[in-house]
């Protein structure tokens, strides 16, 4: 299911002394199927933007379609595509509140009213994907659980919603280096197998440059560019301008194009940047 | 230099629920010199924060010792002068924030210290200069970015004067602007003279310490120079932690036949390396 927003604006307390512009009719669309960063400073309105895309905030004026459905407007087939977007707060585990990892993961579709075996066979597959063994952990208490772990429950809560489309913010926040390129792994893995939109909000852009196929940057509300990695990386004094950073391969390779060897490539990864100093010394 | 902290034989057990204890600290000793910027890194879960809050008594050793400048923790008399001595900032600087206005916040510290009024407007000047807040002290917190409401709780330390502050991933939350901020702030206070100690899962933050701790299931696992410690790649992989950048480009740089001297730690180096290879 695709993302098409268009001319969104969201004015928090409107005509009152503390109005402020969240979201400054921002218009981008992303693809079914894509991969889609989201980054910007602290502020810049991130949060305004995922949390219209769920139906949980609403728009000043503009309109989202998710697939053919415009979620501004009211009615049935408006909240069915609502319930179609999955979303993952940051730190999920802290509301993580049943008394075993089964029943904590089966809370969404119990709401949603599906029969126990229905509701079960998707426990099952969502700890499946987010890499837990089901018959381990089904009667264990969420919170005698590793950190990765309780974040990855908390995922599986949002995954048996069989979102179309999965947003995540800063999933891999406050984990140590192995466990946040476990989180990724498991990202990448559940976005291959549901061949579904994800769309991750991130401070980290080693994260955003290896992952994404798309990147939206926000700054003060506004939407500042939309477009592959390769290109939004290309605009390093821009992103620095607006608190942002280069991906570390990027931000090495420009100092030493700087430094006066001239390498070429994308950069995306620190295995590219190796590869094009490697080159780069060997046609000396 | 002198022993600031000396933590000897450290354990410490959380008591569960169903009354059965979880051991986070088993056994460690270490020393951290006055004046000295150390790095505590760790997997989740590895005893890093159980061991910060063990350093300014919020937790006391269920066995062993800490002395903090000399003062036992476990001694009740001690308690308020070390945690006027170490002070604490955490990662979400929302959790750390209690007034509506800057500068209140940061007296709310002194002002439960009963430091006197005038000292006290002359602590909250020079926290908020040392931090580079000074333009902000009538704005409310809430409105401020990430690293500026950050560097409000790291001046909210520095306003009690503390000789040694324990920064706890203090910049997990932040955006990369945050984050460089917030670590110029960190290395401004260790220049001048007070007891840095970092825990961190940024490998580049801490290798800008002179000394590093590698923590691993409550026990101590390394205990070394930014240099020496990262020199273990392998382990320190095994262990779930990893290099700084520039570490692991030039060790993958080595693996494509690019011939660089041993020991390059920072993106200068290997900067200048690759340059004069050419």
């Amino acid at each position: 299911m695709s993302i098409t927003v268009k001319d969104l604006t969201h004015i928090y307390s409107p005509g009152q002394p503390q109005e402020q512009v969240a979201l400054d009719q921002i218009s981008f669309r992303i693809e079914d199927g894509t991969f889609a960063g989201l980054i910007g400073h602290t502020g810049s309105g991130k949060s305004t933007l995922v949390q219209h895309l769920n139906g949980l905030l609403k728009p000043t004026s503009g309109t989202i379609l998710l697939g053919d459905t415009d979620i501004t407007k009211a009615g049935t087939a408006s909240r069915q595509a609502r319930l179609k977007t999955g979303l993952v707060f940051q730190y999920p585990e802290y509301q993580l509140f049943e008394e075993t990892v089964a029943k904590d993961v089966a809370f969404g579709p119990n709401n949603l009213g599906l029969s126990p075996e229905e509701t079960d066979a998707r426990v099952r597959e969502a700890l499946q994907l987010v890499g837990l063994d089901y018959e381990e952990l089904k009667n264990v208490s969420p919170f005698e659980l590793s950190g990765g772990q309780k974040r990855r429950v908390a995922i599986a809560g949002v995954i048996a919603m069989k979102p179309e489309i999965l947003i995540l913010d800063e999933p891999t926040a406050g984990l140590n280096p192995k466990a946040h390129r476990d989180i990724l792994d498991m990202v990448r893995g559940i976005h291959e197998s549901t061949g579904n939109i994800t769309l991750m909000v991130s401070h980290n852009m080693n994260d955003i440059a290896r992952m994404c196929d798309q990147v939206l940057v926000m700054d003060h509300g506004r939407l500042l560019m939309d477009g592959s990695p390769e290109e939004v990386f290309r605009r390093g004094e821009e992103l620095k301008e607006v608190g942002l950073a280069l991906p570390d391969s990027m931000e090495i390779a420009r100092q030493i194009i700087e430094g006066g060897l001239a390498l070429e490539g994308t950069f995306l990864t620190m295995e590219e940047t190796a590869d094009a100093i490697a080159a780069a010394l060997q046609a000396k | 230099m002198s022993a600031f902290i000396e933590v000897d034989d450290l354990k410490f057990d959380y008591i569960k629920q169903d009354g059965t204890s979880l051991r986070a600290v088993d056994g460690i000793s270490f020393r951290i010199e006055r004046g000295s910027f150390t790095a505590i890194i760790g997997q989740n879960g590895s005893g890093k924060s159980t061991l910060a809050k063990n350093i300014n008594a919020l937790l006391l050793p269920t066995e062993g010792r800490i002395l903090v400048d000399g003062l036992d923790t476990a001694d009740p008399a001690s308690l308020w002068e070390i945690r006027r001595r170490v002070a604490m900032v955490f990662q979400n600087p929302d959790n750390q924030i209690v007034s509506s206005i800057v500068e209140d916040d940061i007296a709310f510290g002194p002002e439960n210290l009963g430091v006197d009024p005038a000292e006290i407007r002359q602590r909250v000047r020079f926290a908020l200069k040392d931090v580079e807040m000074e333009e902000y002290r009538r704005k409310a917190p809430h409105l401020l970015s990430g690293g500026q409401k950050q560097r409000i709780a790291i001046a909210g330390a520095v306003a009690m004067e503390p000789q040694c502050i324990v920064f706890d991933e203090p910049t997990a939350m932040l955006d990369p602007r945050g984050r460089s901020e917030v670590l110029k702030v960190i290395e401004r206070l260790h220049d001048k003279g007070i007891t840095t100690i970092l825990i961190t899962h940024f490998m580049e933050e801490a290798a800008r310490a002179d000394h590093v701790i590698v923590m691993n299931k409550g026990r101590l696992e390394m205990d070394g120079t930014p240099t020496e410690i990262f020199s273990r790649q392998d382990r320190l992989k095994e262990l779930s932690l990893d290099v700084p950048a520039p570490i692991y480009l030039a060790r993958i740089l080595g693996e494509r036949g690019v011939d660089l001297p041993p020991g390059i730690e920072t993106t200068e180096e290997l900067v200048r390396c690759l340059c004069q290879l050419q």
